[in-house]
């Protein structure tokens, strides 16, 4: 049922899409003799290289081995939140009487409705990454598979494309798992999630990070059975206890049966089910179920490009190994985006091209490390930050006092019935700037973009305090914080 | 119900005083009621056939100088009681085994009441172990007398000295939470503050296997500094994580490094932790039957397991037992009878006046005058709220503690005594007030 080649797309916009993304009758452009600057991936990072090279009048090739718009469009983000969305309507038919809505029925998800949905968003959406919108540009895109031949040039197909500046950005996939038997058994990843073409009545989701819990939720409120496993203590490791708790409690109401602390020993087949054999803190059991979707991270893209021979380093953990200006072991060489930043996230990747292209063509310096992120988890509530939390304060020993305000004190959160989670807004103690800001919330996904702007404006507390916001709006209850922090000022003094 | 109203009419009525010397005194009593004398086991709860929890052995051993210096029970008896627990969990059996009663000094978090054996596959708990060796060490304390007195505080000694709490670090920086023989170490992933703080200071202030100083720092390293519901706070949710160190350690003036920076205490702290209560309360946005600023109590404990249904369409659950915290969650409107009164050493007048609101208003939770774990008015069952059948130990043990505490400040007095104490607390980088004067 869910070989990647049997894409649900097919019928519903799929030769729009690939028209986009990757056309049938592209014709290879004739390579230069030297490029100012060759990328190789067309995702998100290697997009916004590309035209912010153009911009400077650099000559560009772009190489891209599947299709443009890299993990965000085809596999990640897009197709991800578009079934957020799917979930979300269900949900929100399921919740309707407490609005006002006289009895409703139970409503069932059209898997192959939803899918449907998601297709014609994606071909939409394609059309900001189309080859011959790129091409237009005057970026010469190189369908193929891209292979460093030394340090100064990179093969694709039968061109060999020799370049002043590199910058790799192929992004990441899906982390293998270990787990014994599960690749026997058949599971699913984000890679193969969107072909999906029945819905599961049963699934298992193996990992709490952010794709994972979101798509346990959407899954639940499509009407799944959904079991989430996580190895660790909580959802979200890299989200502060309070908002991965809120986390847990929301997923529980949808439906979730959610195990922390639960290693997975083995998945197997037995009358026709797939069973998943866990252990949770010596308790030994066993779920079946019909699908499961492995969810434990993802790793970089380097496979085939033959990074030793350019002396490009990885890391670890298997990253292209960077500097804060994004320049690798090898000088003329870059990278951006998911391949080398241990934050896997469009909006970085992005970010981050542009950023390669400004220190590899003279530009003054500007430091990865300097910018200000935010990223959200798209569960409901959504779950966002940017900047610091209270442990990189405390390491960098900057004093830190939280302003907090709940979104149950939040007349919008209340009038819409959306009152699950907070603002939390980290500020340096003894000044009125803001470090850090975590926020719970139905939009957090929209509301964080706030406190980046305020944080990039360094605008602190107190003029945050007398910005007026439309009222009701959820927005407001990062007025209120600020609020309260001038209020804890006038309480200070003596 | 026409009988326990009929009592806590009397109860009532009692000035301030009498009131609490009634109501400890029947918390006490739990001791009495449901312990193996002949081991000192404390059942966890009232209900039959429950394990001992060696957390409710430690508030036992520390309430029995309490009840001595009341009146309530001899000097010799209760010291051959405090004995008597102390001989069998020194001669108890300590291996990787996974059926003993422990393994490098720690204990198993429930032992069966008749031999002291592992029960429920549980966890060598080192937060539990830390509440049983600081009820032993109370004892050792107050036992300062001569004959079975000197043993008794030999064996405490002895028994606090073998734990081998550098083993618990598991080659990490801060304690693991817990082993099981099955499976090792456990990680909870406790992040912020909690109960915990006794736990270091013993750790951290053992003569034979101390801990490093720095892994205080360590723990307290995930700390949030928080102004909450326009309350300056250093925020856990659950009532009792705010009250379960303080039952021995007075912390009124004594700051470690975090709480030198933000210019407060963990006594505080707790004043904090309440006015938050009471405000959340107050503010009640879930709507919950019987919230005010003088009933609250929002904390670890029984509520209505098996009663998992939608109370409204945005699917609104009730939990069983369950760590509960206010205003962040989980909240589903059960509340801790016990709990408001558990706080009377910090806050008085509020503690008393909403025991007294709770008394008038529900006084089915209180039986015997001693409180239940939980109710939860929401949930009504025979036109009367959930209430939670029985008794908790820890429950008995808490309130008896901090009732003396507020009467008397007689454990914070014998605490303060403590070498081990002040050690464990000045190495983890505590000072001012009392731990600047001399023992």
């Amino acid at each position: 049922m869910l070989p990647e080649e049997r894409d649900p797309a097919a019928g519903h916009g799929q030769a729009a899409f690939l028209e986009r993304v990757r056309p049938s009758d592209w014709r290879t452009p004739h390579a230069r003799a030297l490029y100012d600057l060759v990328i190789v991936g067309g995702g998100p990072a290697g997009h916004a290289a590309a035209i912010a090279a153009r911009a400077l009048g650099l000559s560009v090739a772009l190489i891209e081995r599947d299709r443009l718009g890299g993990n965000s469009l085809n596999k990640g983000s897009v197709p991800s939140k578009a079934l957020v969305r799917s979930g979300r309507a269900l949900e929100a038919i399921v919740n309707s009487q407490a609005f006002g809505a006289s009895a409703v029925g139970d409503p069932l998800a059209d898997i192959g409705l939803v899918m449907q949905r998601m297709c014609r968003i994606r071909t939409r959406i394609a059309e900001h990454w189309s080859a011959k919108g790129l091409a237009a540009t005057g970026v010469d895109v190189f369908f193929g598979r891209a292979r460093f031949m030394d340090e100064t040039s990179v093969a694709v197909d039968a061109a060999q494309l020799r370049f002043k500046k590199a910058l790799v950005a192929t992004g990441a996939q899906p982390r293998r798992s270990e787990i014994a038997g599960l690749e026997d058994v058949g599971h699913l990843t984000s890679a193969t999630l969107f072909h999906l073409q029945s819905m599961p009545k049963r699934l298992a989701v193996i990992g709490g990070g952010p794709l994972g819990c979101e798509m346990a939720q959407a899954f639940a409120h499509m009407g799944s059975k959904v079991t989430i496993l996580q190895d660790e203590p909580k959802f979200l490791p890299q989200e502060e206890r309070d908002a991965a708790e809120i986390l847990s409690l929301s997923l529980a109401r949808a439906g979730v049966d959610t195990r922390l602390n639960t290693q997975i020993t083995a998945a197997r087949r037995a009358n026709g089910e797939k069973i998943i054999d866990a252990n949770n803190v010596g308790v030994e059991y066993s779920i079946a179920v019909d699908e499961i979707l492995l969810s434990i991270g993802r790793v970089a893209n380097t496979d085939d490009l033959n990074l030793d021979g350019a002396a490009i380093d990885r890391t670890e953990c298997g990253d292209i190994r960077v500097d804060d200006y994004l320049r690798t072991s090898n000088a003329d060489v870059f990278a951006a985006g998911d391949v080398c930043m241990p934050h896997k996230f469009a909006n970085i990747a992005e970010a981050t091209g542009r950023m390669a292209v400004h220190n590899a063509f003279g530009g003054e310096p500007q430091r990865h490390g300097a910018l200000i992120i935010p990223r959200c988890t798209f569960c409901d509530p959504e779950i966002a930050h940017v900047g610091m939390h209270i442990w990189d304060a405390h390491r960098e020993q900057i004093p830190v006092k939280t302003f907090t305000v709940m979104m149950q004190d939040t007349d919008r959160a209340i009038i819409d019935g959306r009152d699950d989670g907070f603002v939390k807004i980290h500020v340096k103690d003894g000044s009125d700037e803001i470090i850090g800001a975590t926020i719970v919330a139905s939009r957090a996904s929209e509301m964080i973009n706030e406190i980046a702007v305020i944080m990039h404006g360094k605008i602190g507390m107190r003029a945050l305090a007398t910005v007026m916001h439309t009222y009701p709006a959820q927005s407001d209850a990062i007025r209120m914080a600020a609020q309260a922090y001038v209020k804890s000022l006038r309480l200070r003094r003596p | 119900m026409g009988a326990a109203r009929r009592i806590l009419t009397n109860t009532i009525d009692l000035p301030d005083d009498a009131l609490l010397d009634r109501l400890q005194r029947a918390a006490f009593a739990y001791f009495d009621r449901f312990n193996n004398a002949e081991n000192g086991l404390v059942a966890d709860t009232s209900r039959p056939n429950s394990p001992c929890s060696i957390a409710v052995v430690g508030f036992a051993l520390s309430c029995y100088p309490i009840a001595v210096r009341r009146g309530w029970l001899r000097r010799r008896a209760a010291a051959h009681q405090v004995l008597a627990t102390l001989q069998f969990f020194a001669g108890s059996a300590q291996s990787e085994q996974p059926d003993k009663t422990g393994y490098k000094g720690f204990y198993y978090h429930f032992l069966d009441m008749q031999h002291g054996r592992r029960v429920w596959q549980c966890e060598l708990s080192l937060i539990d172990t830390a509440l049983l060796l600081a009820g032993m060490l109370t004892a050792a304390l107050f036992f300062d007398g001569e004959g079975t007195e000197i043993e008794l505080r030999a064996v405490a000694h002895a028994l606090y000295s073998r734990v081998d709490w550098t083993w618990a670090l598991n080659g990490g920086d801060t304690l693991a939470q817990g082993w099981r023989p099955e499976t090792g170490f456990l990680h909870y992933g406790w992040e912020g503050y909690n109960e915990a703080t006794i736990l270091y200071a013993l750790a951290i202030g053992s003569p034979t296997h101390p801990l490093p100083a720095t892994s205080f720092a360590k723990w307290t390293f995930t700390y949030q500094w928080e102004n909450l519901l326009g309350i300056d706070t250093l925020y856990s949710g659950p009532l009792f994580t705010h009250l379960f160190s303080h039952a021995w350690i007075d912390f009124r003036g004594i700051r470690d490094q975090f709480m030198r920076g933000v210019d407060s205490d963990y006594f505080n702290n707790t004043k904090s932790a309440i006015a938050i209560q009471r405000e959340y309360a107050a503010r009640n946005p879930h709507g919950f039957i019987g919230y005010c600023r003088d009933l609250w109590g929002i904390t670890a404990g029984d509520g209505p397991r098996n009663h998992e249904k939608v109370l409204t369409p945005r699917d609104r659950r009730f939990y069983g037992y369950m760590s509960r915290g206010a205003p962040y969650g989980p909240d589903d409107g059960t509340l801790a009878p016990w709990a408001m009164l558990a706080t009377v050493p910090f806050e008085a007048a509020a503690a008393l006046a909403g025991t007294r609101h709770l008394l008038r208003r529900y006084p089915e939770v209180c039986i015997e005058d001693r409180f239940s774990s939980g109710f939860n008015p929401n949930e009504v069952e025979r036109d009367a709220p959930w209430l939670s059948e029985g008794w908790y130990g820890l429950d008995q043990g808490l309130l008896v503690m901090m009732i003396e505490n507020y009467r008397s400040g007689f454990i914070w007095d014998l605490t303060r005594g403590s070498s081990v104490i002040r050690t464990g607390l000045s190495r983890a980088g505590f000072s001012g007030g009392w731990l600047d004067d001399a023992p």
